[in-house]
């Protein structure tokens, strides 16, 4: 570094230069900022955030509705009325009816019922698993890396169909049987994402000043690494709701879920397939309900990474 | 990603499932026959008439284009057996006899007559000159080889549909391996064009039978060469036409075979086949002119569509009745369903009717017994002189009396019970629809349960279920085919239902040479089933197509297997 | 370098044995053989066929016969379609699989990509709500829903492209544009989300401090250090694309490699699945190999073999 000796040499400072200011030790290390703990912290900037805020409330709303709107009509989702099928929407059946003449706006909110307590139910388990994995296989490295990413590869490989199949030989259908189903494999994504992410951020200074200051690896883990790599896994998360949902309609259709009359929301939109362009309503509707989960969850899913991230703090 | 991938999975299994369920229904095992189906449906003109409508001017491309739904698993005659390849091989090979397109009789094919001994045992077939696609003379030499083939109980390759022969003399105990000697099985080459076959039991639809594929003749050639039929290169066939392209999983192609001693007959130069298993594209692409055929019984029409094609496009599409019966089974050795009572009540509480306007969609016939229409016996058509009506009606009142009674009879104060069925959604649909019907009408609680195919029917042969959905096609063109498989002990017979008298009159209609007889004994036979309501009959197959007008020859036996060979394109 | 692919090799053998194993013995243990039909065949046929197949065997001696032969590099033949080498149909519809894979694939990248560049440059603008709900739709509209209405809207209504079928280059349109809806959908987000990280970090304040320019801060800096989530999910992406996706071949008529698989399930064609399996497997490992030397290759901090003592 060349220093400009000339500056150095024109301030003189004289001890008049100094004064002594009226304040005691204590003061001085007093944090001017309320004191708030992370998760405070994160909820005040997410509600500051308004397009995370609809999202939420959205949400809200649709879990409600998935709650209450059954109650709201006088038909129930089996009720069969061969004298009214594939109906459009009117004031008697708001969203049309099937090609049972059963009434798609019960269906829809008792699918959603469904549909939500799977899609969060496997994408809870899936992000648990998957973080604590990811996060040894990538923290760890070395050898316990090596073979449990070796062991997730491998139960990635076996054929999917193969396991449902056996599954739905072992099991009686249950909610419980799918969401086992969904999340056998489901969690494998998530670890991968990250061990990458661990991988990359372990080698950075923070983790070094912590690692230094003894911290110990659940510490450097659960407090350092994974909190930093929150964006990917968020993101993830939230793209594991749909899929779920998705791949709950394959396994009702399979046998191993919920079973004829009951649907789901992507069970209902399976069977609408082959009739969308003559019946729209009996797809647009369900589709419409998952579309706004998901979107809500995933705005929602981004504000709440933007809240998170330490970096992002103002 | 491993969760899209299974969603995409679930879309192919709806697919893979449905073809199945198609196989199911268009499973058409043998083609014989002395009539075509009759048919109660309405617009019956699927054999689209072979060219009497005055002037035709033909198009100048003969290029069909036709879709299938599945991949013919095999091009060896011998070792084929699904409605596909019945298709895809009635087009490369010729047996001793061809069915006629119009009235369903077994007609000259490589042999030009026959004589039938007195007592009905012995034929002899004179072959024509004909020619195999490389030039060969097709002899009788050919066909002892081929059915040798199936027969033989150390060939490398068994053939699954062997016993299809099982009608000839010793064919039975020279495949299972009691006799050793194939001279003593009743086929006779007396020279090159002279062909005598020995039976073991008069069979009135034996001529029938020889159009089948099973009895089609192969080439010498293929003895050497174990993969023959997996090349396009290595098939010498004697039919009207030669496959001549194949991409696995995509597409096939068939050309004109100049050697055939018919050719003059056949107008089209090349059909070409696509494989895509799923109805709404298969539909798209007709209507976009991409297909000039859709439908059953090689490819599909969405169910939901069915009606609206109908009335869109009346003048393509058809409706034939096709000789095939869905049906629930009950498992008749666990209670309840032990009670004959309590199975009649289930069987007259379904209103059949609207089952078939609001989901079937097919214009299907209720079905009240278990042969169904098409089924030929004395000369006539079967169900036209035992009508299905006299077994039993759907009455609502009558079934909730027998409930009652059955119940009581068991001591239950409620019926709770599980309806299983292979996973697709038109046996879905219909489970549904029936569950409903069940739980309006008589009170009874029930549960619906899906199964993947492979489940499914091992659960359903190791009687490990209480109602299950079934369905049944025509092997030959006799009710026999129908009715011998409820014997006690028989090999289809998956309820566990056994009844002595019932076995007596199949015995009996088996060793009969009287039709009248034969017609009495299938008669009360099926009385005694419906009696003991074994089965619950839902409805009776019907095969729906789109046929561009333009296309014409293209028609489909009693049990809707369909020949393309004689199709044809009118200039449009 | 070297002392590592071979171990990795070693492993991936390793790997590639306990697949087999599992998938084998799964695949034995659920019901139902080749020759299940609803028409059953006569017991002593059936009983030739079995015998045929090895299928009479004890399931531990079946497992050992198929090792052998593995180990001799024969996948066997399948058992549905009679005679055909289980090596020709993977190679017969693998082709296909792989030539719609690879259009898809760069498609989703640099769709992907820019996409979520652009919404993490504009974050929280016009651009990035946009490209942000247009990703969201790619994700929850299920591809078959995509694929089919592509089909009414292009093929049928509009009649610009074939609505079925895999011959020339106009086939490839409506398959590309339903297959990569939702890997760009995920790809967007991945790369906005990073990029997002990326932006705030200190090396990018330098950088920017240091007066670079706005375009090569994004393409040396923020690409190279935000696209690491993006690799980790290209990975095995690309292994799941080129093998073959079930729908897409069933809608648009395309004689795929995931078609083939579903059907040898549903069939239970024995060769035939423990033959895709192991070439998924493959391909699943080799992708996700690539993907660890990628992290390697654009990150030098971080390292793949592990330190001792970590």
């Amino acid at each position: 570094m060349a220093v400009n000796d000339n500056m150095v040499k024109q301030v003189e400072l004289k001890p008049e230069d100094f004064r002594k200011i009226d304040i005691n030790d204590k003061e001085a290390e007093v944090i001017q900022r309320e004191s708030l703990s992370a998760w405070q912290d994160a909820w005040e900037r997410l509600r500051q955030n308004k397009m995370a805020m609809t999202a939420l409330i959205i949400m809200l709303v649709i879990i409600i509705m998935a709650i209450v709107a059954p109650h709201l009509v006088p038909y129930t989702y089996d009720s069969n009325d061969l004298m009214s099928t594939n109906k459009p929407p009117s004031l008697e059946h708001l969203f049309g009816t099937d090609d049972f003449g059963r009434d798609v706006f019960v269906r829809t909110w008792m699918g959603a019922r469904i549909s939500l307590i799977v899609g969060l139910a496997a994408a809870c388990i899936d992000l648990i698993f998957g973080v604590i994995y990811g996060g040894i296989m990538g923290f760890f490295g070395g050898r316990v890396d090596t073979i449990m990413n070796k062991f997730s590869e491998i139960l990635y490989s076996i054929p999917y169909l193969l396991v449902v199949i056996m599954l739905l030989v072992v099991f009686e259908p249950s909610l419980w049987t799918i969401i086992l189903a969904l999340t056998i494999t489901g969690w494998i994504n998530m670890s991968w994402i990250v061990r990458g992410e661990i991988m990359q951020l372990k080698s950075r200074e923070f983790i070094l000043a912590s690692r230094s200051m003894g911290a110990d690896w659940k510490r450097l883990l659960f407090k350092h690494l994974l909190p930093n790599a929150m964006g990917p896994i968020i993101v993830t998360v939230t793209l594991s709701v749909p899929s779920a949902i998705f791949s709950e309609a394959f396994l009702s259709f399979l046998g191993l879920g919920v079973q004829a009359p009951v649907a789901s929301l992507g069970s209902m939109i399976n069977d609408s397939l082959t009739g969308w362009l003559y019946y729209p309503w009996r797809m647009i509707f369900p589709a419409l309900v998952i579309s706004l989960t998901m979107l809500s969850f995933n705005i929602f899913g981004d504000g709440l990474r933007d809240a998170l991230d330490p970096k992002l703090k103002k | 990603m491993k969760k899209s991938k299974s969603l995409l999975l679930m879309i192919a299994l709806v697919l893979v499932i449905g073809t199945v369920l198609a196989g199911c229904g268009g499973n058409n095992n043998a083609s014989s026959g002395n009539n075509t189906a009759a048919t109660n449906a309405p617009s019956d003109n699927a054999g689209t008439n072979t060219g009497n409508t005055g002037e035709e001017k033909l198009a100048a491309d003969q290029t069909l284009k036709i879709n299938l739904s599945s991949e013919p698993p095999t091009f060896d005659p011998q070792q084929a057996q699904d409605s596909t390849s019945n298709a895809i091989l009635k087009l490369m090979y010729e047996g001793l006899t061809r069915q006629n397109a119009e009235t369903g009789q077994a007609e000259e094919g490589v042999a030009e007559s026959w004589d039938i001994s007195a007592d009905g045992l012995v034929y002899t077939f004179h072959l024509r000159d004909s020619k195999w696609s490389n030039g060969d003379a097709v002899t009788a030499n050919d066909f002892a080889f081929a059915w040798q083939r199936v027969l033989d109980p150390n060939a490398e390759q068994a053939a699954p549909y062997a016993y299809q022969l099982y009608y000839i003399k010793g064919a039975e105990d020279f495949n299972t391996g009691k006799i050793t000697d194939f001279s003593q099985v009743g086929i006779k080459v007396i020279d090159e064009k002279t062909l005598e076959v020995t039976l073991a039991n008069p069979t009135p639809y034996f001529l029938g039978l020889l159009s089948f594929y099973t009895y089609y003749p192969v080439h010498s050639s293929v003895k050497d060469n174990a993969k023959w039929a997996t090349a396009v290169d290595t098939q010498i066939t004697n039919g009207p036409f030669t496959l001549t392209e194949w991409t696995t999983g995509q597409s096939l192609a068939v050309t004109k075979n100049p050697s055939y001693y018919a050719a003059d007959d056949i107008k089209a130069q090349q059909i070409n086949f696509s494989i895509v298993n799923s109805g709404a594209t298969e539909l798209l692409s007709y209507k976009n002119g991409e297909l000039d055929r859709a439908g059953g019984p090689i490819g599909e029409i969405p169910t939901e569509q069915l009606p609206i094609v109908e009335k869109e496009l009346p003048n393509e599409f058809a409706r034939k009745g096709i000789a095939s019966v869905y049906y629930y089974q009950f498992n008749v050795t666990e209670k309840p369903f032990t009670n004959a009572k309590i199975r009649k009540a289930l069987a007259m509480a379904i209103e059949r009717q609207p089952i078939i306007d609001n989901i079937t969609l097919g214009g299907q016939l209720p079905a009240f017994g278990f042969v169904p229409p098409g089924i030929q016996s004395n000369e006539q058509e079967y169900r036209a002189q035992v009508a299905d009506s006299q077994y039993f009606t759907e009455d609502l009142t009558e079934a909730k009396k027998l409930l009652d009674e059955g119940l009581k009879e068991e001591g239950l104060d409620k019926l709770e019970f599980t309806v299983t069925y292979n996973t697709s959604e038109g046996h879905q649909k219909i489970a549904v629809a029936i569950a409903d019907q069940w739980k309006k009408a008589l009170g009874v609680e029930v549960k619906l349960e899906n199964k993947e195919w492979g489940v499914f029917i091992e659960d359903r042969h190791n009687l490990n279920y209480q109602v299950a959905r079934a369905g049944w096609s025509a092997d030959y063109n006799d009710p026999m085919t129908y009715l011998d498989m409820w014997v006690t002990g028989g090999g289809n017979n998956d309820s566990g239902y056994s009844n002595a008298d019932y076995d007596k009159l199949i015995q009996e209609a088996k060793t009969s040479a009287d039709n009248a007889v034969r017609q009495e004994k299938f008669a009360a036979a099926e009385k005694i089933l419906m009696d003991d309501m074994v089965v619950i009959p839902i409805y009776y197959y019907t095969n729906n197509s789109l046929t561009k007008e333009y296309l014409k020859g293209v028609t489909l036996d009693f049990s809707g297997a369909i020949d393309l060979s004689r199709a044809y394109l009118l200039e449009h | 370098m070297f002392r590592y692919i071979f171990n990795r090799f070693l492993h991936m053998v390793v790997s590639l044995f306990v697949l087999i194993s599992a998938t084998f013995f799964l695949m034995k243990a659920i019901p139902g053989d080749p020759f299940t039909s609803e028409k059953k065949i006569p017991e002593q046929i059936l009983q030739r066929l079995y015998a045929q197949y090895n299928l009479d065997k004890p399931v531990l001696e079946q497992y050992v016969l198929y090792l052998k032969n593995i180990l001799k590099g024969d996948l066997g033949i399948s058992m549905k379609m009679l005679n055909q080498d289980v090596t020709h149909i993977i190679g017969q519809t693998f082709s296909s699989s792989l030539k719609l894979g690879v259009v898809a694939i760069i498609v989703a990248i640099i769709v992907g990509v820019a996409l979520g560049m652009l919404a993490a440059l504009y974050h929280r603008k016009l651009i990035d709500n946009v490209a942000m709900v247009l990703a969201v739709l790619g994700i929850a509209v299920p591809s078959f829903v995509v694929a089919s209405l592509l089909q009414y809207l292009l093929a049928y209504h509009w009649k610009i492209f074939p609505v079925m079928g895999f011959k020339g280059p106009m086939n490839y349109f409506l398959p590309v544009m339903a297959l990569t809806a939702s890997p760009i959908a995920v790809i967007a987000r991945l790369t906005r989300s990073s990029m997002l990280e990326v932006l705030h970090s200190d090396y990018i304040k330098t950088a920017k401090a240091k007066g670079l320019s706005w375009f090569s801060i994004v393409s040396r800096h923020v690409l190279r250090n935000g696209i690491l989530p993006v690799i980790t999910y290209v990975g095995p992406m690309t292994a799941n694309i080129i093998t073959g996706s079930v729908v897409i071949e069933q809608i648009f008529g395309i004689g795929g490699i995931g078609k083939q698989f579903v059907q040898a399930i549903n069939t239970r064609d024995y060769p035939i699945i423990m033959g895709i399996t192991i070439f998924y497997g493959v391909i699943l490992m080799v992708a996700r190999f690539l993907t660890d030397v990628a992290y390697v290759a654009i990150d030098p901090r971080i390292k793949l073999a592990g330190r001792k003592g970590d």
